[in-house]
């Protein structure tokens, strides 16, 4: 089904064309390749655990557990990276620039937040080592995929959509008090 | 650590920003630190300066940070420098693919400063 990740009073929304899988769901649909593992549980965790070790590392930020239920935030900054390979994909973070800056500045030690330019940058290495981290803990993705170089995108009039229709999962955070979300779409 | 020329290529500026830091948080001297943000400037780099340490990312654009490491094994007056790859591709097929054009290390991303010193000190003394 189609899931709207985000659909806030401004008119940002990023539109995700695939079928939701939140922690209770079961993708029953296996993935070829002779390393994959057969059944995707557990995932959603993975992509949490990968999302903590990427904020606790550079970031020095401990995140605790994901937000329950549906983010409803501005999300006006969106990164992405591709996973090309044995699984194909998306993983995507998304959230408001003022996050975006405030991790900026924490990853470069300042208190100062900069520019839009090192907010950029920052995400989309963040995204890149939050997918990194995650195809690095599922058992034969490490060496079966590859990663693209991440795309950053942002403004508060863009719609982001998927043809991945595939299974999605979503994580969602807080990072000082702001909200952000990780998430990966698989193409079927 | 003896002080070190450093040259770090990453297509971030962020990140060439905190591996520099990282590298001072592991006590390295630095008296000359270059920055490329891709393999092809890199080359250029090491062509025209003399350098005790690269640091390079693998996922750049123009030239990735591997290619960069085949070409700069063939420049007789850079083929010594050591290198240190530091990237999110940490399967052991990019380690061994690496290792094997010559990088000297390998770092998967993210990292803290405790690993950057480990390497490095071995790389450019203790």
């Amino acid at each position: 089904m189609d899931k709207t990740l985000k659909a806030g009073p401004a008119r940002v929304q990023i539109h995700l064309s695939a079928r939701a899988a939140g922690a209770d769901s079961r993708p029953t649909e296996k993935v070829s390749g002779a390393a994959q593992p057969t059944s995707h549980d557990g995932w959603r965790e993975e992509l949490a655990q990968a999302t903590r070790e990427v904020f606790e590392i550079m970031l020095g930020t401990s995140l605790g557990s994901p937000n329950e239920g549906s983010p409803h935030f501005v999300a006006d900054f969106a990164a992405m990276v591709g996973i090309a390979g044995s699984l194909c994909g998306l993983v995507g973070l998304h959230t408001s620039s003022e996050c975006a800056r405030r991790m900026a500045a924490t990853m470069l030690g300042t208190e100062e937040l900069g520019g839009s330019e090192d907010a950029q940058d920052a995400f989309g290495e963040v995204c890149n080592m939050i997918a990194g981290s995650f195809k690095g803990r599922i058992a034969g993705l490490a060496d079966g995929c590859a990663l693209s170089v991440p795309t950053v995108i942002f403004g508060r009039d863009f719609t982001l959509f998927s043809l991945a229709k595939g299974e999605h999962y979503q994580v969602t955070f807080s990072f000082e008090g702001k909200p952000f979300s990780v998430t990966l779409d698989l193409h079927n | 650590m003896k002080p070190a020329r450093v040259l770090i290529v990453d297509d971030s500026s962020v990140m060439r920003k905190i591996v520099g830091r990282s590298l001072r948080q592991a006590g390295l001297e630095i008296v000359e630190l270059l920055e490329a943000s891709n393999g092809s400037e890199a080359l250029s780099l090491a062509k025209e300066n003399p350098l005790d340490l690269i640091l390079s990312d693998i996922n750049m654009p123009v030239m990735d940070g591997l290619e960069f490491v085949r070409q700069l094994r063939c420049i007789e007056s850079a083929k010594h420098i050591p290198v240190i790859m530091i990237t999110t591709e940490a399967g052991e097929a990019h380690v061994v693919e690496a290792l094997s054009l010559g990088a000297s290390g390998y770092i998967r991303k993210p990292f803290t400063p405790e690993q950057i010193k480990e390497r490095v000190i071995s790389l450019v003394g203790g």
